[in-house]
């Protein structure tokens, strides 16, 4: 759409996170988000540098949900939606003609609010149910399951019954087995929509565990109610506000301690505190 | 070892009672309705099951491996018949499931919501067709069509004994019987197996969509192995009627008591329904007894082909890994 370049100090008030890094993993510029004739996110412009995690806090409805879903084009999947501006991935915009979403999906993997692994195949099947539903080949099945399951910290819980319906595992376990589902198609990003929404403050811990391990070699972004949460696994932070009837808009981003110790805008600095959203 | 205790009894667990009147009265009401359900089948069965013995003392197992209607001599036997039912419903099935799955697959899923409002309407309208105007419909319009259509089937494949045709006359076959059928289950299908579709969980979806799938596999691993219990009930009420029906396939078929393996093109066939419906105006006594013992074995048959569905609806999925 526009052609200003990523990082221009008008664009972002604040200061981008791509300052500290090398070129960003992915990056949106002037996005404006629409679902038929409503606007629900304005302007919004965020870069994630490789390898590191980005939280993206903000009160209920303020579209982080929305943002998050552009990123990897499930947000085109909804009837009558609309975007303007432009993602990056690697500096690529994945909404060029050109480029076939099917492709972004699998680079940039997905992990939803509740866990959805697929009731009808096995743990096993469903770590590998990204292979088979993509078409995508992958040798040595056996060591992608092992590999991914210990990087979503359910090895040793499951490694018993990896042929048994995944419907029985608890929602912390089937959470980290969507994750190890995610992580089997090798993506490079890894999009997490408050993941650990409905766990317990055990199996929350072990995927914050998980998620610090994984952004030594891929880029996480997480949406988060959970202000600790927050602190404790990301590097950067974007803090997300709608005001009533108007499109969500980015506030204020920068290093995650920078946010939560010393915010710049004064809603910031409510909102981490608690005291309103 | 210690001696279990002698008095430790479960309690009395009474779930469902409660004591606000109203309810207690409704509970009844609700009860005693589902009983006379289950009255009303068991008496028909009986009576059924009634005159169904004495036939079959009287004609052996020849009324179900004979094909015979012959009331001079007093033999009877309904096996093409009860094959006819049989090929009728395969040919039905054949082509009424593909149609109703990928209907209400585009329904579902790929269709713009009004189009989709519009089908969904339509489609329900169209289970509503009585019968009786599907069987006109069949007898004065589809027929040429179909027949039609036969001589061109006929004439290129007729090499194979599927679709061969020694009389020339396409119409009364039960290739078109089949197709009368299909007509009549596909819209009985596809609402329930656009409803079932429709169910399938959207966080499911998501994950799929999320792994970069195609509609196709997301329809082959996902939305089809979670509905399967629904979409084998949505296939069975249609079969249920397809078993059953009376009037349209009377109308379209040649009744002929001779067994039509699996010639659907010859103008030759018939089902255990439409016999019924055939022999019922004219029949004396006997013929009268005979005709209700087939209503019994259609009866039975129909029991046993849902029981079948239960228990593969009721068998977990295998699971896939
Ligand atoms: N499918 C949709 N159709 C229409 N409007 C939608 C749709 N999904 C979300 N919205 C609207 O977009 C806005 C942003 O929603 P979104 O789900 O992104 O919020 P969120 O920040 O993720 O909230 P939460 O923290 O509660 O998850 C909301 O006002 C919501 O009503
Ligand atoms: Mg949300």
């Amino acid at each position: 759409m526009s052609s200003t370049p990523p990082a221009t100090p008008a664009a972002t008030p604040a200061s981008t996170p791509t300052a500290a890094g090398g070129s960003p993993a992915m990056q949106s510029r002037h996005l404006s988000v629409w679902f038929g004739k409503r606007k629900v996110l304005e302007d919004v412009n965020i870069s994630f540098p490789a390898n590191t995690c980005t939280a993206l806090i903000g009160p209920s409805g303020c579209g982080k949900s929305t943002y998050i879903r552009t990123l990897n084009r499930l947000h085109e999947l909804i009837p009558g939606a609309g975007l303007a501006g432009d993602v990056l991935h690697n500096g690529r915009d994945i909404y060029a003609r050109d480029v076939d979403p099917v492709t972004v999906r699998l680079a940039i993997g997905m992990v939803f609010q509740k866990p959805n692994p697929f009731p009808s195949m096995t743990i096993r099947g469903n770590v590998l149910s990204g292979l088979k539903l993509s078409g995508m080949k992958r040798p040595n099945h056996d060591e992608i399951v092992e590999d991914t399951l210990r990087k979503a910290g359910l090895w040793n819980e499951v490694k018993d019954r990896l042929s048994h319906a995944a419907g029985e595992l608890s929602g912390g376990q089937a959470q980290r087995l969507v994750i190890a589902r995610a992580l089997a198609v090798q993506p490079q990003v890894l999009l997490m929509d408050e993941p650990c929404s409905a766990l317990d403050p055990a199996s929350t811990l072990k995927i914050e565990e998980t998620i610090r391990e994984l952004a030594e070699s891929i880029t996480i972004i997480i949406v988060t109610h959970n202000m600790q949460q927050a602190t404790r696994v990301s590097d950067y932070t974007a803090f997300f506000l709608a005001a009533e009837n108007e499109p969500g808009i980015v506030v204020e981003q920068g290093a995650t301690t920078e946010i939560f110790s010393n915010p710049q805008d004064p809603r910031t600095l409510d909102y981490v505190n608690g005291r309103f959203g | 070892m210690t001696v279990a205790p002698q008095d430790l009894k479960p309690r009395a667990l009474v779930s469902g009672a409660s004591f606000n009147r109203g309810d207690r009265v409704f509970n009844r009401v609700i009860t005693l309705a589902a009983f006379t359900a289950l009255f009303v089948l068991a008496g028909i069965t009986v009576f059924l099951g009634y005159q169904f013995i004495p036939v079959v003392q009287e004609q052996g197992l020849f009324f179900f491996t004979g094909s015979a209607w012959d009331p001079a001599a007093g033999r009877y036997g309904i096996w093409a018949m009860v094959y006819g039912s049989i090929l009728l419903s395969v040919i039905a099935l054949i082509v009424a499931v593909p149609a109703s799955l990928l209907l209400s697959i585009f329904m579902v899923f790929l269709a713009p919501r009004r189009v989709s409002a519009v089908l969904t309407n339509l489609v329900d309208l169209m289970a509503a067709i009585p019968s009786i105007i599907l069987g006109l419909w069949g007898f004065w319009v589809f027929q040429q069509v179909a027949a039609d259509w036969s001589e061109l089937l006929n004439r290129y494949f007729g090499w194979i004994p599927l679709f061969q045709n020694s009389s020339g006359n396409f119409t009364g076959t039960p290739f078109i019987a089949g197709l009368v059928l299909a007509v009549m289950m596909i819209p009985i299908t596809t609402s329930v197996t656009r409803e079932v579709m429709a169910r399938t969980p959207p966080e499911l979806i998501n994950a799929a969509e999320s792994l970069g799938c195609s509609l196709y596999s997301m329809l082959r691993h996902v939305a089809l192995p979670f509905g399967r219990g629904g979409l084998i009930g949505g296939v069975m009420l249609g079969l249920g009627r397809a078993l059953g029906e009376t009037v349209a396939v009377f109308f379209v078929i040649k009744l002929v008591f001779d067994v039509n393996l699996f010639r659907i093109l010859e103008s030759e066939g018939g089902s255990v329904a439409s016999m019924i419906v055939a022999k019922f105006g004219e029949a004396n006594e006997q013929e009268l007894q005979v005709l209700l013992a087939a209503g019994f074995v259609l009866f039975v048959g129909t029991l046993i082909v849902n029981l079948i569905a239960n228990a593969i609806v009721g068998r977990t999925g295998r699971l896939s890994s």
